[in-house]
């Protein structure tokens, strides 16, 4: 066997792990990124939906947020203008959470309605421009 | 002509870019971009990186630095690569005259005027208000920009058919120097990311840090596969379009931190400047690929692999893994456009994905970094193996031992310490090795020899500096795998404890809160004594700051401001989370960051050995290292 023929094995190894890693990387960790309405209509054609580990995008609504500092809990609403969830998150929220923000909330719909989320991100408005960070 | 066209370019921008900071200076905020970014308490400091903390300010810098480097470029250049010269002056001015049309025709000009003036401006973002971000963003666009002088020697080789491998010769430093400004450039922004976001880490694989790492590791696996090119002519096609991959990926770095089209935390700018830069990356992308394609019969290589056990084997498979971990970040970050476009709905991928792919292939990296410099070209037998591997290989398996018995069971950490053990011994022995060779040959001694040894071969042991600072970043990337994190709510006097991995307990004593004003803001201030099993450390602050403009008004969402102890082994991470109204009960986030500290320490290594690979030599000083460097190469056994 020649030095090119073993190389194409090991190239093949190392692209087949790639790619193998990439598959099953996106299939055990990939969640859905849905806006409240599309949410809405996933768990109306299938309640599976329930429990499922997901990110929603939306605008917090105005006037919901209510913050208790001493059990660290943060309520407020979601919406994108028709849909619209409550969500419940124990934890520090970011520095830029307030009750006008776009945020991504990490986390699980119970059949309670309510969506618990583990991770809450906000978006800044629109001032915090895109400096490119890394 | 084409020069001067360049140089008029730049002298223009400069005038633009002095005008900029000028009415930045001068608070004339009848100047959108002045109002919109500073305001009259801003500290001066800031008030001058203003100039790249928006959009229009940042293209403007884009230009303007392009138009430098293609200046200097021009200058620089030797003598007998001045055929090339046209044809780069040309591809710069293309890619300048597509940022400076942007600035005018897409809506960004940095100097429209507003049609009143305010009498105070909006001020800059606290979090951008941070002496991170403002070397931060310009080392980052440095190395964005730079790449576009190689990739200009690139498309003006192919345009030229010019294709030896002397043109390469003409661009390596340039991709040196564009690689060690992205590294300074991605290390600050992982140290403001860690001072200044207080979400206890450094690197969440935001589409944003991804996006930089991409040209990154591009631009890595070209300053390996180079060497291939140059010592023995392989590799041309492979070579060509990495560096035209890496510009490509600058520009997609431009345009996703611009166009918000991923969602990510940093970057969302409501603007069309996504669309400009869409139709450039395409545009750009199309050509010079069908340039490239219409020259493959003139990128033939002149010789084949010899030996899969040899260097040029360990290095085709090094870029292989360079660049599969480039296309799998790529994958990850496109995934949630990749998916809609394809099933309709959006599926995101966030950190795991990213660690379960890239832990595996960079050890698999780190593996390849001690045994590439280890392994004879074109051909290695087994008895220069043997006297090559022994001694690394058994620090690896020591430094594993010693884990193993300290109790350390996390696989991955485990062998990225070991093989960080390995990689080091590497080095060690290459530096060893070579200044004995001096002491014995010249009769130096033996500090004298590394000095000169390091000097007179600053390519070979400057990368070997680099290998190092890598290994120290593994290891201390590892150290993250025993991050522990609590969250307490206490009243003053009460306290908390947090369990170090490495056995001891951490007591943290909330002593009261303390509220004042500063410069721009109003500080409020919660101070806890720390010690550790019992032994009293000092006192740590962590501040929440809410700030003001001139009149007292509260500006943007109040932002926190980390309280950090830090030794080489761990960090204390605090991070006063709000204070319960009317009390001084506050809620804090407590976390230990093993080994943080060894980031930074491991990041100015690597730009330190880059410097030092980087350092302008005398030519005839230069063809003798290169020399001395092919020789010791092939060892004992044969000679090139």
């Amino acid at each position: 066997m020649n030095a090119g023929t073993k190389f194409a094995i090991g190239a093949v190894l190392i692209v087949g792990s790639v790619g193998y890693l990439m598959a099953s990387g996106v299939k055990q960790t990939g969640q859905y990124f849905l806006t409240p309405t599309e949410l809405a209509q996933k768990i109306a054609v299938d309640p599976s939906f329930y429990d499922v580990g997901m990110k929603v995008g939306a605008h917090v609504v105005p006037g919901t947020v209510s913050k208790d500092v001493a059990t660290q809990t943060l309520r407020f609403q979601v919406t994108d203008g028709s849909a619209r969830y409550p969500v419940v998150f124990h934890g520090l929220p970011p520095d830029t959470f307030n009750d006008s923000v776009e945020v991504v909330v990490e986390g699980r719909l119970k059949k309670d309605g309510v969506i618990y989320a583990t991770n809450v991100l906000a978006k800044c408005g629109s001032r915090y421009e895109a400096v490119p960070k890394a | 002509m084409g020069r001067h066209a360049v140089f008029a370019l730049c002298g223009a921008l400069l005038v633009a870019v002095v005008s900029l900071e000028w009415a930045l200076f001068q608070h004339d905020f009848n100047v959108e971009y002045v109002a919109a970014y500073t305001s009259r308490n801003l500290p001066i400091f800031y008030t001058w990186s203003a100039l790249y903390a928006g959009q229009k300010g940042s293209l403007l810098f884009w230009a303007t630095v392009l138009s430098v480097f293609g200046s200097l470029a021009l200058v620089l250049t030797p003598r007998h690569h001045r055929e090339l010269l046209p044809y780069v002056a040309g591809v710069v001015s293309l890619v300048a005259a597509f940022f400076i049309s942007v600035m005018l025709f897409g809506g960004a000009n940095p100097f429209q005027r507003l049609p009143y003036t305010p009498l105070d401006g909006s001020g800059l973002n606290p979090q951008l208000q941070n002496p991170g971000m403002v070397f931060h963003p310009p080392m980052l666009y440095l190395g964005y920009i730079s790449i576009t002088i190689p990739f200009a020697f690139a498309i003006a080789a192919l345009l030229s058919k010019r294709l030896d491998t002397d043109w390469l010769v003409a661009i390596r430093k340039w991709t040196l120097l564009s690689w060690l400004f992205l590294s300074i450039g991605i290390c600050l922004g992982m140290w403001w990311a860690y001072v200044e976001l207080g979400w206890g880490g450094y690197w969440a694989w935001d589409p944003v840090e991804n996006a930089s790492l991409l040209p990154w590791l591009t631009m890595t696996a070209f300053l390996h596969s180079v060497m291939i090119q140059e010592k023995r002519g392989m590799l041309k096609k492979w070579n060509l379009a990495l560096i035209i991959g890496s510009w490509l990926l600058s520009i997609f770095g431009t345009f996703i931190t611009r166009s918000g089209v991923i969602s990510s935390v940093h970057s969302f700018t409501q603007s069309n400047v996504g669309y400009f830069f869409l139709f450039f990356l395409v545009a750009a992308a199309a050509a010079s690929f069908s340039l490239y394609v219409t020259r493959l019969p003139l990128l033939m290589a002149e010789t084949r692999l010899e030996s899969i056990v040899s260097r040029e084997a360990s290095f085709l498979f090094n870029n292989l893994l360079f660049v599969g971990i480039a296309f799998s970040v790529l994958w990850g970050t496109l995934f949630p456009i990749l998916s809609e476009l394809v099933v309709g709905t959006k599926i995101t991928v966030g950190p795991p994905f990213f660690n379960q792919l890239n832990i595996p292939l960079g050890l698999a990296l780190l593996a390849l970094t001690g045994i590439g410099p280890l392994i004879a070209w074109r051909r290695a037998s087994i008895p220069n193996l043997q006297r090559q591997f022994a001694v690394p290989t058994t620090v690896g398996v020591f430094t594993a031992l010693i884990l193993l018995v300290a109790g350390m069971r996390d696989f991955y950490a485990l062998m990225a310490i070991a093989l960080g053990g390995f990689v080091v011994g590497t080095v060690v022995q290459e530096f060893a090795r070579g200044a004995r060779a001096r002491h014995r040959q010249y009769g130096e001694g033996y500090a004298l020899a590394l000095g000169r040894l390091l000097a007179r071969n600053r390519r070979r042991y400057g990368g070997y500096i680099v290998h190092t600072g890598m290994v120290i970043l593994f290891v201390a990337f590892a150290g993250m795998a025993f991050k522990t994190e609590t969250e307490a709510s206490l009243r003053p006097g009460e306290s908390a404890s947090i369990k170090s991995p490495y056995g001891w307990t951490y007591r943290l004593t909330h002593l009261g809160i303390s509220q004042y004003d500063a410069l721009n803001r109003q500080v409020t201030a919660a101070t806890l004594e720390v010690s550790r099993d019992g032994k009293r450390l000092g006192v740590l602050t962590t501040e929440k700051r809410q700030h003001v403009d001139g009149l007292g008004r509260p500006t943007f969402q109040p932002s926190s401001e980390v309280g950090i102890r830090s030794d080489l082994r761990e960090d204390l991470y605090v991070v006063l989370g709000g204070v319960v109204n009317g009390t001084e009960q506050a809620v804090f986030r407590f976390t230990i960051n093993p080994l943080v500290w060894w980031v930074w320490y491991g990041g100015m290594i690597v730009a330190l050995g880059g410097l030092i690979v980087m350092w302008p030599g005398g030519a005839p000083a230069a063809k003798r290292a290169q020399a001395g460097y092919a020789v010791r190469l092939v060892g004992t056994e044969e000679n090139t």
